[in-house]
Parts: C-alpha cells; structure tokens; sequence
C-alpha cells in the first residue's frame, strides 16, 4: 500500500470546513519564543560528525575501576546465557501480546518466571512483573489498602528512600496517608525497626507495615516479629526483599509476608544508567484478585495439552477501566524474561554462591576498613552483602576518591542528615580482595 | 419475561424481597443471564452500610466484571456465605438460593422508588 499525504486541496478542504484560514492559524496560542526556529541549538551534522561528537561525549563518562556503589542496584556477574536469551528475536522484538493466547511461548517465558518468582519468595502468586522495585512496593501497599478497606500505610524508614518517595507519589492520588516507622540511627545501634515501636504506631485504621530485608543500610531486620506487630494490628506486613539474599535469609512466605515486593535488577540485569529494571511482587492466592497488573496461568486445552492464558483480566484496565486494580502499572516482560534466564542458569546453589560471596566479601571490607582505623561500622547486628561504615569527612574523600576511579560507596547524609560522615558499601561475588585492598589504601591516603 | 410479584426490582438489575424492616437482596435472572457464568462474588461485610443506588461489591463472570448496586440501603447482617465457593448459585437459582445480603433498613420507603415485577419486566423487555 502507498502512503498518500494530504494534498494541498485536502487541506484547503479541511481548514475551510473548520473556518480556518492556514495551518499556521491552528498554533497561534503558542508563543513564539517556543516555537520550533526559535531555539538556540546548533546546526545539524553529517553522520560522521554525529558520531564523533556522540563519541566526545561517551568519553565524559567515567567508567570506575572500582565500585562499591550499591543502595538498591548491584553489579553482578551476568551469564552471557542471559542476554543469548533474552536476545532472541521472538523475545525481543514481540510487543505484549493483545490476541495473547496465540503466543504460547511468550505466555510460557512469563509464567515461569511467576514459577521462579513464587519458589524464591514463599508465596502462593505471583506478577508477570511491574516497572520496578519503588513501584512494586507502592503497588503491594495499595493493593493492601483495597484488602484491608484501610486508607493509611506505614512504612519503615529502612525502607530505601527512593521507594518511599515514589510510595509518597503513588499514596498522593488516591488519598492515603504514609506514616514513617523510625529504625534505631543511634552510633553502634541495630540500624533496624523496633517491633515494639511498629506496633504503637500501627493504629486499627492502617493497612500495612512496609519494610525492607535487608534494610537500605544493608542490616538484616527483625522481619518475622515486623510481621507479627502488624498482623497485631490487624494490618497486613509486606516485604521488600533483595532477592539474591533470598538464598541464604528467611523467605517471605515462611515469616508471614501477606505481598513481596522486590527490585529484580540483582538477577542478571546490569546496572546501566538506572534501567530498564524490573518489579516483582508476590502474595498469597486468597488476595490474588487485588493484585495489580498482568498474571499468566496454566491449563489444559480441550485436547488435555498445557497450554497458558492471561488469567483473571478482569482485575486489568481493559476491561475494568477506571475500576481496574491499578491503571498505572505494566509487565516488563524482556527484563522478567533475563531474571528467569538468570536464575535457571545459576539455580539453587549459584544464587547461595552469590549471596555468600557477597555478605563474605562485606565482612572482610568491615574488617579491613576497621583494622585499618580508617572507618568503622555504624551499625552493629547482622548484616547482609552492604555495610554502613563511619568515615570522618566522608563527602570530600568520596569525591577525591571518584577522581581516582574508586567509588566509595553511596553517601548517606543527603537523605538522612543523622547519617553525615557515613557510607553505605555494597560488595558482591565480583568485589575482589585487590578492590578491598585498593579502597583501604585510597581511604588511608586521604585521611 | 416475568419476574416474581413479591419482589421490587431496580434499574440496575438488583432485587430486594422487604419482610419487615429487613430485606433481602440479589441480582436479576436478567442480570445473571447478561453477565454468563459468575466465577466469582466480593461479597460485602456483615456490618457494612449500604446506601441506596451505591455500590456494595462486585460481581465477575467469564466476559465482564460488574459493580453491584444496592436497590435499598440499610446495615448488613448477613451475606450468602454459599457463594464465596458457590458463586454458580447467582446463574442457577438468581431469586432463591443466590441471594446475596440480608440487610436492616434505614428507610422503608426507599421500595416505593424501585419497579415492581410489571414495570421491570417491561424495563427489560
């Protein structure tokens, strides 16, 4: 088929049909200092100009030599099956199926992923996927609100700050109040949520507790006391989980978790300008209807074959529209797709080698850092592969020690000022001894 | 189509049979026809107030999801337990055993504004 543009009598036709006289007439209301010709840009390039300018620009980035940087995205050794996989034009280049059911192989790459999702966390159910672990969390506490018929949440302030900002963003709409639990900043304290102090705040009128394990502060926290403080209350308890630490800490399901939310990037997506990442979330089949979002089932056709379907649409915005269980989430089916290559490809025993490796790897850092004198833990308690660390005049030695391509870790005083002087360092399996070694000299030399 | 003469029936397809100051209340054989198979009811609390017109719970069949209005407003003191693994009983039996809540009435005279078994018959016809 040809493309035919209008012609200039069509537009003469349309424009006297609606008594106007010129196109240009219809952008009148836009002021001419944003008018396209109005910018002050530079003139276009040839091709090989683009690129080497594309070029200058790339070699602006500062690729670290070493990097402890983690607070929520964590490198780690991606198995080139993953992105074999996820290469594959039937994946890649496949929209999310409308007419669903004729893509069985999609259907199927989704529904093991919730498999895998489910084995991990304990629970009965699981998503296709969300946007990403901030937004998961702020559906799950929604979803909890719908459950619950409670208009108020309540959210440990060990839950990373990022997420409890987008938490604020996704509560403000539709009217519900986020209460902050405080956890314990005291020098040398647990770093963690008191359940005794979740429990006085959880009035009968909030619909869950939100808290993080490991905390943003790498400390493990109390989770199955969290979750009896809520269930207390009457509120349900959800869980935002780093899923590499599920290898080797409790799940979820076993301590009570009512929904799991979790940010998938640790499981073979790399850190890369903050995405694409992707959301998983979790819960029991008796709240299955409220779950926000894409679910795919198994079943049998009328031959007795397996076949998969998207199942229970009727909770989604197509059919339910503004009454859907949320308008504002979709699948993130390619990452989904790499966190379940990932996870087959390492299985059981890879992923406890990973959550071993790193806690391993963090303990010899705190040791290292604390022999040295240059820095000692913040926190006491059990930790998991990211450790809080008090090191005198921390923003001016992270920043020298940028410039020498070491990145320590991520500095705590910009969102919680009891944290001045204080660094969260991540280690996993692909911090070396030599990486640790390097940052204790750096750390040394910039006393 | 007919309906049954002692019950009072609402533009949204609900019935309710008032004994009293307390009522029953369910949706139509029309209704039930319209959605197809129900798999499943979100039944509201026993305690709940109803207002009349608003929604109260819904209802999801194999082809739609549907709001359920209450014909008459009132506090909830028992729903159809039957249908949480039962929710077939709403296609089966839409005026008997598919019933969906009984409720207390905070107004008697909100019936006089719904149809009676004529009128909706004819509504639906």
């Amino acid at each position: 088929m040809t493309y035919s543009p209008h012609t200039d009598s069509d537009r003469a036709r349309m424009l006297e049909e609606i008594g106007v006289s010129s196109v240009e007439e219809l952008f009148a209301d836009i002021p001419a200092a944003v008018r396209a010709g109005a910018w002050d840009i530079p003139p276009p390039l040839a091709e090989q100009e683009v690129r080497a300018e594309l070029a200058r620009l790339a070699g602006r980035n500062r690729i670290p030599d070493v990097s402890f940087l983690g607070a929520g995205a964590y490198r780690h050794l991606v198995p080139a099956v993953v992105s074999e996989v996820i290469g594959r034009p039937e994946f890649s280049t496949s929209y999310t199926p409308y007419q669903p059911e004729v893509s069985q192989g999609t259907l199927q790459s989704i529904y093991e992923f919730q498999s895998l999702i489910c084995e991990l966390t304990g629970m009965e159910v699981a998503t296709a996927s969300h946007y990403d672990g901030a937004t998961a969390t702020a559906e799950a506490a929604l979803m909890a609100c719908r459950l619950t018929r409670r208009h108020r949440v309540a959210v440990s302030a060990g839950v990373s700050p990022d997420y409890r900002r987008v938490l604020e963003t996704y509560c403000s709409g539709p009217g519900v109040e986020v209460i902050t639990v405080p956890i314990d900043l005291a020098d040398g304290g647990s770093g963690t949520t008191d359940p005794a102090s979740a429990a006085a705040l959880l009035a009968d009128d909030v619909a869950c507790l939100v808290a993080a394990q490991p905390n943003f502060y790498g400390q493990v926290e109390p989770m199955r006391e969290l979750s009896d403080a809520a269930h207390g209350a009457g509120a349900l308890f959800v869980a935002v989980v780093e899923p590499t630490s599920l290898a080797i800490l409790e799940a979820p399901g076993e301590y009570g978790a009512d929904l799991v939310a979790a940010e998938g990037q640790p499981l073979g997506i790399p850190v890369s300008f903050g995405g694409p990442y992707v959301g998983l979330m979790a819960a029991r089949m008796a709240s299955v209807r409220q779950m926000p979002g894409r679910l795919v089932g198994a079943t049998r056709d009328v031959q007795g074959r397996r076949g998969y379907v998207l199942t229970l649409q009727a909770r989604e915005q197509h059919i339910r529209r503004e009454k859907a269980a949320s308008n504002i989430c979709t699948n993130q089916a390619l990452m989904a797709l790499a966190a379940a290559a990932y996870l087959t490809a390492v299985g059981p025993q890879g992923l406890r080698e990973v959550a071993e490796l790193g806690t391993t790897q963090a303990r010899h850092l705190a040791a290292a850092l604390e022999a040295s004198g240059v820095a000692e833990r913040r926190f006491s308690g059990p930790y998991f592969a990211e450790v809080t660390v008090r090191v005198p005049d921390a923003a001016r030695r992270h920043a020298t020690l940028a410039e020498r391509g070491i990145v320590a870790g991520h500095l705590l005083g910009r969102d919680e000022p009891a944290l001045a002087d204080t660094l969260l360092l991540a280690t996993t399996e692909l911090t070396t001894d030599a990486d640790i070694e390097r940052l204790v000299s750096a750390l040394e030399e910039t006393r | 189509m007919s309906y049954p003469d002692d019950l009072r029936y609402s533009k949204e397809h609900e019935w309710v049979r008032v004994e009293g100051t307390r009522a029953t209340i369910g949706i139509t054989s029309f209704a039930a026809d319209e959605l197809g198979d129900i798999v499943f009811i979100e039944l509201p609390e026993v305690g709940a107030s109803l207002s009349q017109f608003a929604s109260f719970g819904v209802v999801e069949s194999v082809k739609a999801v549907s709001d359920l209005y209450a014909p008459i407003g009132g506090e909830v003191t028992e729903v159809n337990e039957a249908l949480r693994d039962g929710p077939e009983l709403l296609n089966s039996d839409p005026f008997g055993e598919g019933w969906i809540a009984r409720v207390e009435l905070a107004d008697p005279s909100e019936v006089e504004s719904l149809m009676d078994a004529g009128a909706y018959a004819a509504e639906t016809g």
